[in-house]
């Protein structure tokens, strides 16, 4: 079974058409990964029907480089948990 | 009922656009991109920061995403507002598919989108041809698309008892001027022509497949839907059309008719044909290529703009198929089933739309001097 980490991922490569080497912890959507903010909107739509979860507007104007998407469905997770 | 459409199959998409764009991004958008890079490349019209903003784009669509936007209303109604993609409204309207193109291939010039039913591509070409002919513009990249084969499409034509239902024989569906016609049959596809100022061409040094000589646009004020007995207005738009030309009705060899299977365009088209030639209307080929692609929609008058080029550049009429038993009002020249040799010097593309329409392209083979 993959990890979080794996699986978020393998939906940033999928949805923003990246490869892993570029998707580090660090990596920022915008000024890294090449999206715009219809991207990240996607993006967090995919999370959030992967991961079962929901993430606010508030939360999404939060949420900058790939350590933030993992860190806030391990918190998401942790609450359903 | 019908049970049949020209769905587009075979066709990848991924030498064009990506994963994600194809995701995201309604079929006909994806259709314009792929056309639109295809006919630039064969074009050999290379745009740069020198050219950028004399070259514009104007693709035509009669719908836009409707297939989308069917599918973003069943994801609205079954998990909520929270779960529709970013890219729904986007991917609707008509005119992503001339922005998307624009900023593909970096043309900053005039950009637009005709909608105007089933002579949208039509009408885009013929209002790329105004803007270079106005000096607004060096070169354009003009026609039209249309995906719209989904059941929304189909039970609205339906609705209007628009479409065959000969769902047995779907080859033999869309027979043109026959007496067995009993519809049009929607298809899908895009058409795109580069239109260049002549002297820019010839300093290029390019292949001219022909030369685009006017364009007639004329509404019937009648009925949203089904064209007037004689179809003056389409008939005018013939006249007009030639008349920018310079062309005589003696001068055209071959008339890419809108011919869409149904029962009263064909009848009224070629009452209109007769008007407009008298009696040489006996001695030019007429043909509906819709009978081997069906009825493109808004992606018509762009598919067919381009098969009217081919004919010039290639000396050959394409057919009329399915025409077994011609009606008895449609006595012309049809080129019946099979295609024919023929130098064709000069000829009409005829593209008629709902809400009265009527486009009519006069194309001219190119003669230096």
């Amino acid at each position: 079974m993959s990890t979080i980490e794996e699986k978020v991922i393998e939906i940033i490569m999928e949805q923003l058409g990246v490869t892993k080497e570029e998707c580090v912890p660090e990596a920022a959507f915008i000024d890294d990964l090449g999206a715009d903010s219809l991207d990240i909107v996607e993006l967090i739509m995919a999370m959030e029907e992967n991961f079962g979860i929901e993430i606010t507007d508030d939360e999404l104007m939060k949420v900058r480089t790939v350590q933030d998407v993992i860190d806030f469905i391990k918190k998401k997770r942790g609450a359903l948990n | 009922m019908t049970r049949i459409a020209g769905e587009l199959k075979g066709f990848d998409p991924l030498p064009f656009v990506n994963g994600k764009e194809l995701r995201r991004y309604d079929d006909f958008i994806i259709y314009s991109l792929a056309c639109a890079a295809t006919a630039l490349e064969d074009s050999g019209f290379k745009i740069d920061s020198r050219n950028a903003e004399r070259v514009g784009v104007i693709i035509g669509s009669g719908i836009g995403g409707l297939g989308t936007l069917e599918k973003a209303k069943e994801t609205l109604i079954q998990h909520g507002p929270r779960r529709l993609s970013p890219f729904a409204i986007i991917s609707v309207l008509a005119n992503t598919a001339s922005g998307l193109v624009s900023a593909r291939c970096g043309a900053r010039g005039p950009i637009s989108c005709t909608v105007t039913a089933c002579s949208s591509g039509a009408n885009a070409v013929g209002d790329a041809f105004r803007l270079i002919a106005g000096g607004q513009a060096d070169a354009m990249i003009a026609g039209g698309a249309e995906a719209a084969v989904c059941p929304l499409m189909v039970a609205g034509f339906n609705a209007m008892r628009a479409l065959s239902t000969r769902n047995d024989e779907p080859e033999k569906a869309s027979r043109p001027f026959d007496k067995g016609r009993d519809g049009f049959v929607a298809g899908e596809g895009c058409g795109i022509l580069i239109l260049e100022e002549l002297s820019l061409a010839l300093e290029r040094g390019v292949k001219i497949y022909a030369e685009i000589a006017g364009f007639g646009l004329t509404s019937d004020a009648y009925h949203v839907a089904a064209p007037p007995p004689g179809h003056e207005g389409a008939a005018r738009s013939m006249e007009l059309a030639m008349k920018e030309a310079g062309l005589a009705p003696q001068d055209i060899d071959y008339v890419n008719a809108h011919g869409t299977s149904t029962p009263l365009n064909d009848i009224y088209e070629v009452q209109a044909i007769k008007a407009v030639f008298g009696e040489s209307a006996h001695s030019i080929a007429v043909s509906s290529t819709k009978s081997m692609t069906g009825h493109l929609l808004g992606a018509a008058g762009g598919l067919e703009a381009v098969i009217t080029v081919k004919a010039i550049e290639e000396g050959v009429l394409p057919p009329t198929v399915n025409l077994d038993n011609p009606d008895d009002e449609c006595d012309l020249d049809f080129v019946a089933h099979r295609a024919r040799k023929r130098e064709v010097k000069a000829a009409l593309s005829n593209t008629f739309g709902f809400g009265g329409v009527n486009a009519v392209l006069a194309f001219k083979k190119y003669a230096e001097g």
